[in-house]
């Protein structure tokens, strides 16, 4: 088995192995349902999921940087980070296993959110096309916030310190798209440099993605932050490994 | 096998490794002793390829260090300092991850595992998380995990730190048995330590080496205990 699998197979156990993940997989899938409903769900008498994922976003922020920030972070206080990089593993097969371990566990949690779908469509006849977009632009949104989270992880050796920049890092993200701050800004900046920014937000490609279009482009974004952030992770790591 | 050449590493002012170089071949059992603070491990965790040097380099088994560094790894059975590992895993399934990592399938496998097993002493705890072992077990499990793919070269930072003496003896013991076929460096304050296993030391101190010798000639040229010898030549060249 090479090394990229056996890093990923550990971390993937590990996350069912203590109570943390089941805590974090009961507190988001309570919010996940339960703030959708507090915006009328049901009551709109509509046959669509797009309250339940727009409500995704902001739930991210929060929960993914709790998945992310042990990432590193617990192996540089631990000192497990000597034993690991002192296997014939490299620190891209390292960083790799690590995150799709926990992208993995984060597809696991969206998919038990799969109630929510189920029962919209035992009770009326959604557009299932608009809901597996949907999920897909929620599972490459959840890579990017965590490629971001991964790598305040392993920029230092508190936790709390890496969970506080990752929300930090990832409100910017998304509401530099929000037409609020848009509007806000229109006052002071140009044209060009608002459209830039809104490009450069989530929003905007998670939003499409809502629409039930898939485009090149919003594709071609989620993969690039997920690169840019896991190639400046492993840059951190070659740096400074011990301290 | 091991190679050392002009190794120098610093931390911002300090110069923690300053410009050593040294040889080891196989059956040999090389002692690094120094006083704390000397470069010990620093140099040992250059030798694993966890740090890069800032100049100099060094071959184990013909691997260069700064350009082959996975080779090198997979040649070594590397014991860190503190001995870690992760804790919220049974033993059993911390020595499957590393025969993961180092790719050990199969029947292999399983030879490997019960011959290690049963060398470390581990039995009694091989189904316990690591985090509910003792010192001694948890030290016990890192030479397990060092050991487990039966290395040319060993690279052991203060194996017998923290272990009772009756635990002492027995890592010694097995040190003794491996040296004949493998290139083995240990750290290490304890002087009779030096006595019981090394065949060859090295005193670091500051970075520097002072002294690289047997422990039978130290002696003789010193006229005077292991102990009278640490303390002449460490203070001496501190002072």
């Amino acid at each position: 088995m090479n090394a990229f699998l056996a890093v990923f197979k550990r971390e993937l156990k590990s996350y069912f192995e203590t109570p943390v993940a089941y805590v974090f997989l009961v507190i988001f899938l309570f919010f996940a349902g339960y703030l959708p409903f507090r915006q009328g769900f049901f009551a709109m008498r509509q046959a669509d999921l797009t309250l339940f994922f727009m409500n995704l976003p902001l739930l991210f922020v929060f929960m993914v940087p709790c998945t992310a920030m042990r990432l590193w972070a617990e192996e540089r206080k631990s000192g497990s980070i000597e034993l690991l990089l002192t296997l014939p593993v490299t620190i891209p097969q390292a960083v790799l296993g690590k995150f799709f371990a926990a992208w993995c566990f984060l597809a696991i949690a969206l998919l038990l959110t799969i109630t929510m779908p189920l029962t919209v469509s035992y009770l009326g006849n959604p557009d299932p096309g608009l809901i597996v977009t949907g999920y897909v632009g929620a599972f490459l949104m959840a890579g990017g916030f965590l490629a971001i989270g991964g790598f305040f992880s392993s920029l230092t050796k508190n936790q709390v310190i890496s969970f506080i920049l990752s929300v930090a890092a990832l409100a910017v993200l998304v509401y530099i798209g929000l037409p609020t701050t848009l509007n806000y800004l229109s006052g002071v900046a140009p044209k060009g440099f608002l459209d830039a920014l809104e490009k450069m937000s989530i929003m905007s490609h998670f939003v499409s993605m809502q629409k039930g279009i898939i485009t090149f482009q919003d594709i071609a974004y989620f993969l690039l932050l997920i690169v840019g952030w896991i190639a400046a992770s492993i840059i951190v790591l070659n740096e400074r490994k011990a301290s | 096998m091991i190679e050392v050449k002009n190794l120098k590493r610093s931390f911002g002012p300090i110069v923690a490794v300053d410009d050593i170089s040294f040889k080891v071949e196989k059956g040999e059992v090389l002692g690094f002793l120094g006083p704390n603070g000397a470069g010990k491990s620093t140099a040992m965790r250059m030798l694993a390829c966890f740090l890069g040097p800032d100049s100099g380099t060094a071959t184990i088994s013909g691997h260069d260090i700064i350009k082959e560094p996975v080779a090198v790894r997979q040649c070594i059975g590397y014991l860190a300092e503190n001995a870690p590992a992760y804790g919220e895993m049974t033993v059993a399934s911390f020595l499957n991850f590393i025969c993961d990592a180092r790719n050990i399938k199969g029947d292999e496998r399983k030879k490997a595992l019960d011959r290690i097993v049963k060398m470390c002493s581990i039995e009694s705890v091989y189904h316990q998380t690591i985090e509910t072992l003792s010192k001694g077990y948890c030290r016990r499990v890192g030479l397990a995990q060092a050991l487990i793919h039966d290395p040319p070269v060993l690279i052991l930072d203060e194996p017998t730190d923290g272990l009772d003496p009756n635990q002492k003896h027995e890592v010694r013991q097995l040190i003794n048995k491996m040296a004949k076929d493998k290139c083995t460096i240990i750290s290490t304050h304890i002087l009779e330590e030096v006595e019981a296993v090394c065949s060859r030391v090295i005193i670091i101190a500051h970075g520097k080496i002072l002294a690289d010798s047997t422990p039978g000639q130290l002696k003789e040229k010193h006229k005077g205990t292991l102990e009278e010898v640490f303390r002449k030549i460490t203070t001496k060249k501190s002072a």
